[in-house]
């Protein structure tokens, strides 16, 4: 019978507003790496950052080798044996590497104890670097290392805390195939040693290659835990997805033309994006479809100019554009509605009217440039009715209305720039349920109208439920099209969580 | 598999390391206009290269210097501070006080004297480590708050030393002259380099240097690490205040009287040089060497101006321009990283 390392039940955490883990439970074995996967938002990093004292839990058991524990803070975790690592890197980078490796614990001169003993430090970094057979000199800054190697500067700073229980959190997410063999291969070493690894991961092909089982959640909740050998990738992706039934019926506008209102060819940028090839008809809604991180957000910036291009080609009604900034973007009829429309989308000390008008400004300039305040406030008086914007008056300031209404303000501005193509950004994110189905009905409103809408979303349910097509992505490529027939969520997430394009995996 | 680029400090000579942190890069391209800046006045200048002007040049650079090594260690950090000019005459101020007005013995005038120092650092490391307030913002009161005790405390009237011989000497004395005789270099200077060596060993060697370092890296894996950031966040702006402690203690012995009204403005001069010897205002990096030939960069440029007659106005000019110049070349030096 395999030691238990780590054993945790009924662990419950709310944060304002969300009820991020009900009744979770999780169990570590010595040597193991155990895998942990589930959609964004599944609870997955928040379970694990209660483990690593990062967060504390409301309610719950934690227990290490049997016994109960208490875990206030991050250095009481690395006491107990407990190290995370981050996805961001929690490195300073300035420093060298073994400078890093010791920080808070560096060895002292023996006669004056406010001296730094470097020599020890460099040479018991060298001796940690080396039982992980790296070859990192530990005198190396850190920020003139590659990300594998500053990950494995990490992975030694866990080690020499003696960490029984080592927490990577998408280790693999900036890494080359041959720094994730070298990874690989220090976890089986790790593993050989004893140590327990929680490895947080939505490469599911990776996952059987490297882990011995792996737990499912969903919701905030535990599902499932698999043996790996045993484990089908659908099995895993129908886990992860869950069995919930849509129950409104869907409400699908009629398609229009067939008329390609906007074309993109081979845009490339870096690491972000690769060979993206789509088109978008008239009058339909385009799903985008993804995890966080997928580079949608990235294609939606590039096509509206906020971000540069290393290459590719955009073609509006047949005819190529050129985009360079947003301001073109706009000139060419394309309209953006940002992932945060606080930060991006909206003035929010300012009022409803000027909102509105923000994106046309010109429109409403009168003699020598002074404003005219009489068609500002008609025209936001017209889409105020139109789309049923909830504001005491057009002179209330934005950042005082609910969220969906603040939405219906960013797209009454793109209406008043008269733009054709449309993307939305996660429309729905922070809305209440009423506010969103009125979001819906205005975008399907908007797609009978004529309009053209890109829709990027991480709510399945919501992909499913408006788009005429799905486009999914995987780290910066388009890996499926589905159209709406054919659309579900294990479809999509099974384009999701593939990491070549267009290579249906056969597992 | 990825070169390992072997530290630069491993190759200097041992005692040269001390001084040194990392990049070299960026001390040799200050070092370099420095080389220039003397060869140029040189050139157009026979009064340049004359020894009583270089040991003006050494002498004027002493306080600035002085501050501008305290003010490293909070720009290393991350951090600023804008208060160093009247900490400074604070410190000057107080130590007429206790010299002067309370007749203690010079030795021990002058400890209490720094002390004032490193208790405003000390404060203003309060101020922003517990009071998260910016460190802008909190020097930038405290600046005012010095300022204004030194009128009150001294009664807006200059303190002498007079009853204090010695006082003088500390730093207009020349201990090196009574040693080699003709070579008369004032000790305000020695003791600049004196603070120099041990400010930069601290960075070095030291637990307080180390942590400089890596709050003004990342303060928040520092803090995640289990390190007790706000310790030496307070730490650092103590070290500051008690290097303008020392800056007051000098002049006010070079002028043989504490002059309330001083010190505003020395703030920024300190700043420059930091910043032309090549420390990032961002932290994280930075050398103690690097600020010293910042400072030198300062004094030889405003020295041989005047010497070429050039209208002190311009002189003022330049140095912004220069400042400016500095950043940018870091910055781009920066971005070919």
């Amino acid at each position: 019978m395999p030691d238990i390392l780590l054993s945790v039940s009924g662990l419950e955490k709310s944060f304002p507003g969300v009820h991020a883990l009900s009744e979770c439970h999780f169990e570590l074995r010595v040597g193991e790496v155990h895998a942990l996967v589930g959609e964004n938002g599944a609870g997955k990093s928040t379970m694990m950052k209660i483990i690593a004292g990062v967060y504390q839990k409301d309610a719950g058991q934690i227990l290490l080798r049997g016994k109960e524990v208490d875990i206030p803070s991050p250095r009481v975790a690395q006491h107990l044996g407990i190290s995370m690592i981050h996805q961001e890197l929690n490195l300073m980078p300035h420093l060298t590497v073994a400078q890093n490796i010791f920080i808070g614990r560096e060895p002292r001169n023996a006669a004056l104890p406010f001296l730094l003993d470097d020599q020890a430090i460099n040479a018991q970094s060298k001796a940690l670097l080396e039982s992980l057979r790296l070859t990192i000199d530990p005198r190396t800054r850190v920020t003139d290392l590659t990300v594998a190697r500053q990950q494995m500067v990490e992975i030694a700073k866990a080690l020499s805390l003696n960490a029984q229980v080592l927490i990577m959190d998408e280790p693999t997410a900036a890494l080359t195939e041959s720094e994730i063999d070298e990874l690989f291969r220090v976890i089986r070493d790790l593993r050989e040693q004893g140590v327990g690894i929680v490895y947080i991961s939505h490469r599911l092909e990776e996952l059987k290659q490297i882990s011995d089982r792996i737990t499912v959640m969903r919701d905030g909740r535990y599902i499932e835990t698999l043996n790996t050998p045993e484990a089908k990738i659908d099995t895993i992706i129908s886990l992860m997805v869950g069995r919930t039934i849509y129950q409104t019926a869907q409400e699908l506008p009629e398609n229009a033309s067939g008329e390609i209102v906007l074309e993109v060819r081979n845009l490339n940028r870096g690491r972000d994006l690769k060979d993206i090839n789509f088109h978008l008809k008239k009058g339909e809604i385009l799903g985008f479809a993804g995890l966080m991180g997928a580079g949608r957000t990235e294609v939606a910036r590039a096509i509206f100019g906020a971000d540069p291009i290393d290459s590719g080609e955009i073609y509006i009604h047949g005819e190529r554009v050129h985009i360079h900034q947003p301001r073109d973007a706009v000139k060419h009829g394309i309209g953006y509605l940002s992932e945060d429309r606080k930060r991006y989308g909206l003035n929010v000390g300012m009022d409803v009217q000027t909102n509105v008008a923000l994106a046309s400004f010109n429109k409403f300039l009168g003699m020598l440039g002074v404003v005219n305040d009489n068609q500002m406030r008609t025209t936001a008086t017209h889409y105020v009715k139109q789309l049923d914007i909830r504001t005491p008056s057009v002179q209330q300031r934005v950042k005082n209305l609910s969220g969906g209404n603040q939405q219906k303000v960013v797209i009454a501005k793109w209406l008043t720039a008269d733009t054709e193509i449309l993307i939305f950004d996660e429309p729905t994110r922070g809305i209440d349920v009423g506010a969103k189905s009125e979001i819906y009905k205005l975008l399907n409103e908007l797609a009978a109208q004529g309009k053209s809408i890109i829709m990027i979303s991480s709510e399945l349910p919501e992909i499913l439920r408006m788009s005429h097509r799905v486009i999914v992505m995987c780290e910066g490529r388009i890996t499926g099209e589905l159209s709406m027939a054919n659309a579900t969520q294990e479809g999509i997430m099974k384009f999701a969580t593939q990491r070549h394009a267009l290579v249906a995996p056969d597992l | 598999m990825g070169t390992d680029i072997a530290s630069p400090a491993g190759e200097l000579p041992k005692i040269a390391r001390p001084l040194i942190s990392a990049e070299a890069t960026q001390k040799v391209l200050a070092f370099a206009a420095l080389i220039i800046l003397f060869i140029g006045f040189s050139v157009a200048s026979p009064n340049f290269l004359q020894f009583n002007n270089i040991v003006g040049i050494l002498l004027a650079t002493a306080v600035n210097g002085i501050l501008a090594i305290g003010v490293t260690y909070v720009i290393i950090n991350g951090g600023i501070d804008l208060s160093i000019g009247t900490v400074m005459t604070f410190s000057a101020v107080m130590t007429g006080v206790f010299v002067t007005y309370w007749q203690w013995p010079v030795p021990l005038g002058i400890f209490a004297g720094i002390l004032m120092g490193s208790f405003a650092g000390f404060i203003n490391g309060v101020i922003i480590a517990k009071m998260k307030i910016p460190p802008f913002i909190a020097t930038l009161g405290m600046m005012y708050v010095a300022k204004g005790l030194s009128l009150i405390i001294s009664g807006l009237k200059p303190i002498y030393f007079n009853d204090s011989p010695g006082f003088r000497d500390i730093a207009t004395g020349s201990l090196i002259g009574g040693i080699i005789p003709g070579f008369n270099i004032p000790n305000a200077v020695v003791i600049m380099f004196g603070a120099a060596i041990v400010a930069g060993l601290i960075l070095a060697r030291t637990v307080l240097g180390r942590y400089t370092f890596a709050l003004g890296s990342n303060e928040e894996a520092t803090r995640l690490s289990g390190v007790n950031v706000d310790r030496w966040k307070i730490a650092v702006y103590t070290v500051c205040g008690t290097f303008a402690g020392v800056a007051g203690v000098v002049i006010a012995s070079r002028l043989n009287s504490a002059q309330p009204a001083l010190g505003q403005g020395y703030e920024l001069d300190a700043i420059a040089a930091v910043v032309i010897g090549g420390t990032s205002l961002s932290g994280g990096e930075g050398t103690v060497l690097g600020t010293v030939i910042g400072a030198f960069v300062l004094s030889v440029l405003t020295n041989g101006l005047r010497i070429m007659s050039v209208p002190q106005e311009w002189q003022v000019v330049v140095t912004g321009a220069i400042v400016i110049l500095a950043v940018y070349l870091d910055i781009l030096r920066r971005r070919r990283k």
